[in-house]
């Protein structure tokens, strides 16, 4: 390959100008919130003497600590109870012939693209109505609900993948419908599994205007991002310094988890979207 | 869409496959899934078109008015200028984003690059980033006595510094630029990979030819990633118009209504002054008009054999 040494420059000083600009906002506030208030000056500087109390502030006046727990149980149960739905229903629609399977496909599509706005009124009067409002229900069952349709096309793709022979052999020895799903498609698709987990658990998480208008109401029900959000709105006019800690304690978990599973992430986005 | 497996013994006889024997287990399989799916999605998907023509306050009881929502919904200027703002937000999403993608992969498609994996991941870090957590992130970058007004302090255009999101003139680029920012890594990822199933045939066959970096970019990798740029428009439009939290977390439409958008309409329509009817109405109209602009993006980038019209092109 013949390409010159000043476009491999131009490479590397674009690539770093742009993580610059990637991480400057977050490294920013995290700069504001190890900053004591004595010595906050405008703009960027590093803290001579850099604090954590607004840390310890942030968590005890804003309820953190609950918060983060109502995001882990909503995440886990989403993400737990929409993969199961989907190894399931993504099953029948990659091994079995069924009467109106296209049709389906195309209405379970719809849910790919529906923006949330276009059903959350009445999702609010429905879980009223079942007495569910400000509990973890309201935002469990409506997210794997929406959860569903990424989960089964996701799935079936994966099954296809299975070699058939495979499923010959696994046929062959009488095995039932039931046990070539759990002892044949599942193990071979947990790597596909593992990517569907991490990207609800990522959309669950970061999710903002379903707590917001389901569990408004209820502090220990609250998820970390509206937690946050109503703790930024109700400091507004005190200290930038325990509102930045606040937003970073909200990150920290979801920063940890992608710093581990980073390929698994930017993979299935690139998968998951590309596949649509 | 990916072709199912055929049941074994199915291309035996090809006339057996007409009268198909249908699995009737397969529902036992499709049930829990589509009963979450028809209860939470589409029963309330139904009941915003059907709530938006009726007069509800969401307690007593609703009284029908036919299509009066609607008209009056298309009739407000509110909500024309919140459209307003969600097309520029289109400019702010998914234009600038993947422009300034495809030029950073244009420029890695000739050159290689060391540590792309560390680059990669850290440019997708906004992208991951709680919406609140970025909308704090920028308020305090956008505040007065905050980095962005040092910098222009320090180099000496001072005059310039201002509350950039509480100003009349600045607030809807201010919040547009966010969504630059968190979308830009989203664009990269999708394009670098694509990048990454190019042939690389095509690439010398171009060098050989003495294509220079602009022939190259434009008939080789643009044609390349047409599925990759069908999928990032696709979901930065989407994201622009249905834009909610950053605006909610940063400017709540404000100052004035400089930065309303139709989804904030909805929101306050039916939880705070809770005229629930026309709530359903903007958001029956707001879904109808992505999914309209989807189909668009869709048919305008639908699937042509790419890689055959690519080496057609030398």
């Amino acid at each position: 390959m013949r390409t010159s040494r000043s476009e491999q420059l131009l490479g590397y000083a674009v690539l770093i100008i742009g993580v610059l600009m990637a991480l400057t906002p977050f490294i920013s506030i995290v700069l504001l919130a190890i900053t004591p208030k004595s010595e906050r000056t405008s703009g960027f500087s590093l803290p001579k003497s850099p604090t954590f109390d607004n840390f310890v502030t942030a968590w005890t006046q804003g309820g953190f600590g609950q918060a983060l727990i109502s995001s882990a149980v909503v995440a886990f149960a989403v993400v737990v109870g929409a993969v199961l739905l989907s190894v399931l229903a993504g099953y029948a629609f990659a091994t079995m012939r069924f009467w109106g399977k296209t049709l389906l496909a195309g209405f379970l599509l719809i849910g790919l693209v529906m923006p949330y706005e276009g059903l959350i009124v009445p999702l609010y009067y429905l879980l009223g109505s079942l007495h569910l409002l400000n509990t973890y229900w309201a935002l469990i069952l409506p997210q794997i609900a929406t959860s569903v349709s990424l989960g089964i096309f996701w799935m079936r793709t994966a099954y296809a993948n299975v070699p058939g022979s495979l499923l010959e052999a696994a046929r062959i020895d009488g095995a039932s419908r039931r046990a070539i799903l759990w002892k044949v498609y599942l193990p071979i698709s947990l790597p596909a599994v593992g990517t569907l987990a991490t990207l609800l658990f990522l959309f669950t998480w970061n999710e903002f205007l379903m707590p917001l208008v389901l569990v408004a109401q209820n502090p220990s029900v609250q998820t970390a991002p509206l937690a946050l959000s109503f703790f930024a709105g109700n400091t507004r006019n005190f200290d930038p310094s325990v509102t930045a800690a606040a937003a970073v304690i909200v990150a920290i978990p979801i920063i940890i988890v992608y710093a581990i599973l980073q390929r698994r992430f930017i993979s299935g986005i690139v998968s998951g979207a590309v596949k649509e | 869409m990916t072709a199912s497996i055929p049941p074994v013994g199915a291309q035996r006889v090809r006339g057996r496959r007409l009268r198909t024997r249908y699995d009737w287990s397969a529902y036992l399989y499709l049930i829990p899934a589509l009963g979450f799916y028809l209860v939470f999605l589409v029963r309330p998907v139904v009941e915003s078109l059907w709530i938006s023509l009726f007069d509800w306050d969401g307690i007593t009881p609703a009284s029908w008015v036919g299509t009066d929502n609607l008209v009056s919904v298309l009739t407000d200027p509110a909500i024309w200028n919140a459209l307003g703002h969600s097309l520029v937000f289109i400019v702010f999403y998914a234009i600038i984003p993947i422009a300034l993608a495809l030029f950073v992969v244009a420029i890695l498609a000739r050159v290689k690059v060391r540590g792309l994996v560390f680059f990669r991941a850290a440019l997708f870090v906004p992208y991951i980033l709680s919406s609140v957590v970025v909308a704090i992130a920028w308020r305090w970058i956008y505040a007065l006595d905050g980095p962005l007004n040092a910098v222009l302090r320090a180099i000496g255009l001072g005059s310039f510094a201002r509350a950039w999101l509480g100003d009349f003139n600045t607030a809807l680029p201010a919040v547009g630029f966010i969504g630059t920012w968190v979308m830009f890594g989203l664009a990269f990822v999708l394009f670098i990979s694509g990048l990454q199933n190019i042939p690389l045939e095509l690439f010398e066959a171009a060098r050989i030819d003495g294509a220079g970096m602009f022939r190259e970019f434009f008939s080789v990798t643009l044609p390349s990633l047409r599925g990759e740029m069908r999928v990032a428009l696709v979901l930065m439009i989407t994201a622009a118009l249905r834009n909610f939290d950053i605006v909610w977390n940063t400017t709540a439409g404000g100052p004035g209504s400089s930065t309303t958008v139709p989804s904030y309409f909805i929101y306050q329509e039916a939880f705070t002054i809770h005229q629930v009817g026309r709530a359903s109405a903007i958001a029956v109209l707001m879904t109808i008009f992505i999914l309209c602009v989807i189909g668009l993006v869709m048919w305008l980038i639908r699937d042509r054999s790419d890689s055959v019209r690519v080496r057609g092109t030398r």
